[in-house]
C-alpha cells in the first residue's frame, strides 16, 4: 500500500475517458472511503485501501471499458482488498464481519467533509484531503493543480491521515451547535478549491482535472443535504455565476478578455438564471452573508445584457 | 483518545498576571480550579509548573557523560505553566474543554492538546 504508482504506470488514457473518469471517480470514491471508514475506524487504513482500489482501476478501465456500476466495482474490489489485508489482524476481527455486506450509508460522503475539513488540519491540508478523499484525484492531479512536487503531495497526505488517526480527529456529522462553524469550515475550503482552478487557466494536459468543477459539484452536494443553509446556497450561486460565464474568460490565444469586451453570447444563461433562482432561496431563508452578497453582486453583472 | 494539554502563555501573558490585584488573581484561580472541577471524570492528573527559570535540563553529553544545564531545552520565549491528561473520546471533546480553558484566562492563555501514545 503506497502514494506511488509502482514501477508500472497504467497507460495514459485518452482525454474523453480521463473525463469520464473524473466523473465517475467524483461521484464514488467518496462513498466509498466513507463507508470503509465507518466500518474500519481507521482513516489510514480505508484511505490506502480505496487508493489501491482506484490504482486497479485506472489501469482496467481505459482498457476494458468502464464497468456499468462502477460504485459497485469499487466498493467490491476495496471490500476484498480490506478483507484480505486484514485478515490477519486481531484489531479488524469483528469488522471483517461487516465487510461482507457493505452497506452505504447517505451520509458516509458528509461525514467523510467533515473529517477532511476539520478545522484542526491546516486549509491547505484540507484542500488537499478533500480533493484526494472525497473527489478521488490523483496525487498527479493534485500536484498539476497546486504546481508542486508529487513528493510533496503524498508527503502532506501522509502527515494528515496520521494527524487524523493519532490526534482522534473524529469521523462524523457536527453536533448541532458546531454545525454553523463547521459548515462554514467546509465552505471555506470548497471556496479555496474553487479559485484554486478557476484562477488558474486549464491546459490540456490529460492529467488536468477542472478543481473548479470539482468544488462546484460538492457545493451542489452540500445543498441537497442543507438545503436550508443559505451561505452552502450562496457559494453554490457564486460558483455557477463564474462557471457559466467560463468559456468567454479568454480568447482563442488564451489571453484574458476583460469583462467589458467579454462575448455575452458564449455565456450560459440557462446556468446564470440557476443561479439567480439559488440567490432567491438563500435570501428567503433570511440570514445574509458574505457568499450570499458577493453571489447577488457577481449576478448583477452576470444578468446585464452589456 | 488520550490527550495531554499543556497550558501556554507568552512573557507578556505573565507580566499580565503579575501586574494584578491579588484579588483579581483568586478569582482566576477559583475559574480554573472550576474548570478542573467541571471535568473531574475526564481528567486523569494535572500538575502546575514553575517558572521557567527554575528548569534544570540533562542532556546526553559526550563520552556518556550527562551534561547538565540551567534553564529549558526547548528554546522560545512560551512557558508552560501546567498540563492536565485528558481521557475522552476524540479530539472534539478534547477542543471543548480547551476551548473552556482559554475564555479568559490570564497566565496561560493557550493550550496545546498533544494526541498521546497508546499501546
Amino acid at each position: 500500500m503506497s502514494d506511488t504508482q509502482g514501477s508500472t504506470p497504467p497507460p495514459a488514457p485518452s482525454d474523453e475517458v480521463q473525463a469520464l473518469l473524473s466523473v465517475v471517480f467524483r461521484e464514488e470514491v467518496g462513498k466509498v472511503v466513507g463507508a470503509l471508514l465507518r466500518i474500519l475506524g481507521n482513516f489510514a487504513v480505508a484511505e490506502e485501501i480505496v487508493q489501491d482500489t482506484l490504482l486497479l482501476a485506472l489501469e482496467r478501465w481505459p482498457r476494458e471499458g468502464i464497468p456499468a456500476q462502477p460504485g459497485a466495482w469499487l466498493m467490491t474490489v476495496a471490500r476484498h482488498w480490506a478483507i484480505d489485508q486484514l485478515r490477519r489482524d486481531a484489531r479488524y476481527r469483528d469488522k471483517l464481519v461487516l465487510l461482507e455486506h457493505v452497506v452505504q450509508e447517505s451520509d458516509d460522503r458528509l461525514r467523510l467533509m467533515f473529517t477532511c475539513c476539520h478545522p484542526a488540519l491546516s486549509r491547505e491540508t484540507q484542500v488537499i484531503l478533500t480533493l484526494r478523499t472525497v473527489c478521488g484525484l490523483t496525487i498527479d492531479q493534485i500536484a498539476h493543480a497546486f504546481l508542486v512536487s508529487e513528493s510533496a503531495i503524498a508527503r502532506r497526505l501522509v502527515r494528515a491521515r496520521q494527524k487524523i488517526v493519532q490526534a482522534g480527529i473524529p469521523y462524523r456529522v457536527p453536533r448541532d451547535e458546531e454545525l454553523d462553524e463547521r459548515l462554514s469550515e467546509v465552505l471555506s475550503v470548497l471556496y479555496l478549491m474553487f479559485n484554486e482552478g478557476y484562477l488558474t487557466s486549464t491546459g490540456d494536459a490529460p492529467t488536468r482535472r477542472d478543481l473548479a468543477e470539482d468544488a462546484a459539484w460538492l457545493a451542489g452536494f452540500l445543498t441537497r443535504l442543507y438545503p436550508r443553509e443559505p451561505e452552502a446556497l450562496g457559494l453554490l450561486a457564486l460558483m455557477r455565476l463564474h462557471l457559466a460565464r467560463a468559456n468567454a474568460r479568454f480568447d482563442a490565444g488564451g489571453k484574458l478578455v476583460l469583462l467589458s469586451e467579454q462575448d455575452r453570447s458564449r455565456w450560459d444563461r440557462q446556468m446564470i438564471h440557476e443561479a439567480g433562482k439559488l440567490i432567491e432561496q438563500a435570501a428567503a431563508l433570511g440570514r445574509p452573508g458574505p457568499y450570499q452578497v458577493q453571489a447577488a453582486l457577481v449576478a448583477c453583472h452576470a444578468e446585464a445584457e452589456s | 483518545m488520550k490527550y495531554l494539554l499543556l497550558f501556554c502563555g507568552r512573557p507578556e501573558d505573565l507580566e499580565a498576571w503579575q501586574a494584578m490585584s491579588e484579588e483579581e488573581r483568586l478569582q482566576m484561580r477559583a475559574k480554573g480550579a472550576q474548570w478542573m472541577a467541571g471535568y473531574r471524570a475526564q481528567i486523569r492528573w494535572t500538575g502546575g509548573l514553575h517558572l521557567p527559570h527554575t528548569v534544570t535540563s540533562v542532556h546526553p553529553g559526550k563520552e556518556g557523560q550527562p551534561l547538565v544545564t540551567d534553564g529549558p531545552f526547548l528554546e522560545g520565549t512560551e512557558v508552560i505553566g501546567g498540563f492536565v491528561e485528558l481521557e475522552v473520546a476524540d479530539l472534539d471533546e478534547a477542543l471543548q474543554f480547551a476551548k473552556a480553558w482559554t475564555v479568559g484566562r490570564a497566565a496561560h492563555p493557550v493550550v496545546e492538546i498533544w494526541p498521546m501514545v497508546e499501546e
